[in-house]
């Protein structure tokens, strides 16, 4: 396996969708690749990092006006 | 697979078909429990495509009441906050339509670039990267970077892999092609990967690019950090 057929396949690696045979030529590929091995690592880790951190909080007291108005809203229309 | 998932489905009924029939026999109440339940996730979705606070409020609110008017169209082929996130998009990117007057806006925008798509920081990260910065300086970290993507790659990063939607979802979502969604996907993580590298490698100097290349040899410190 070279890097660019790595690359093509990172997001199956992440995702973990990968037959079993594809599998093993990734471990091979990136016992000797310390290239591939950091971009899949740390893609993991940006994928980690905004899963964790809501960078658009909503405040509990804007949620609270905002749920207010729609069902406002809601219970005037149909 | 397909077939048992299919079947799966069948006999599992999403928690939200029993809410959404109340609400189709009038109780506003069980409306209310779906509007909590992924007000939320809209506003993010929202957020990211308009990249504006008070658009995002006006498509959360405009986006539920559509929803709640045109709910006799909801068939139940998919999930409701499939079909739910498909409103926002749409309000979204009227939205952007009305503040960029006669300018078209579309899912597609920028998407042509390849910026970013080859990987070039091959740098190992910090143990904990995120812990380096504070809260509010973490968040505008990754606020910065993920608005420096095309918006078409913003919002399928961030329904697929922050939301937690399948591929076909968030093709659904944003009608989009399934391999649309897929190459968007990849780009969308391995930029994002790329900025945000500036800040949370290992404090190494130059080393550390040849060290990546040798395996077992990777960065480790080692007293000069900088």
């Amino acid at each position: 396996m070279t890097c660019t057929e790595f690359l093509e396949i990172l997001d199956d690696v992440i995702d973990e969708s990968i037959a079993a045979e594809t599998r093993a030529e990734i471990e091979v590929h990136l016992k000797k690749c310390g290239h591939c091995e950091v971009v899949l690592d740390t893609t993991r880790k940006t994928i980690e990092i905004y899963r964790c951190h809501e960078i658009y909080e909503l405040p509990t007291d804007v949620s609270e006006r905002l749920h207010v108005a729609i069902m406002t809203k809601c219970s005037k229309a149909k | 697979m397909s077939t048992i998932q299919s079947l799966a489905g069948q006999n599992e009924q999403h928690p939200d078909v029993a809410l959404i029939e109340r609400v189709r026999a009038g109780d506003l109440s069980a409306y209310d429990t779906l509007v909590r339940k992924y007000e939320r996730q809209l506003f993010r979705i929202a957020q990211h495509i308009t990249q504006n606070r008070e658009d995002a409020e006006d498509v959360m609110q405009d986006a539920f009441l559509k929803a709640y008017e045109k709910l006799d169209q909801f068939q139940g082929n998919s999930k409701f906050y499939t079909w739910l996130v498909r409103i926002a998009v749409n309000e979204s990117l009227m939205r952007l339509r009305k503040r960029r007057t006669g300018k078209l806006v579309s899912m597609d925008e920028d998407v042509q670039t390849e910026e970013g798509s080859v990987p070039r920081d091959f740098a190992d990260w910090a143990p904990n990267p995120e812990q380096n910065y504070n809260q509010s300086e973490l968040a505008e970290i990754l606020k910065k970077t993920i608005q420096g993507l095309p918006q078409g790659f913003r919002v399928v990063f961030a329904l697929r892999d922050v939301d937690g939607l399948s591929t076909e979802e968030t093709a659904e979502a944003l009608g989009l092609s399934v391999p649309a969604v897929k190459s968007r996907l990849l780009r969308a993580r391995l930029q994002l990967r790329e900025r945000l590298s500036r800040y949370f490698k290992r404090k190494t100097p130059a080393a550390s690019q040849s060290q990546a290349s040798a395996k077992g040899n990777g960065p480790r410190g080692d007293g000069v950090e900088a």
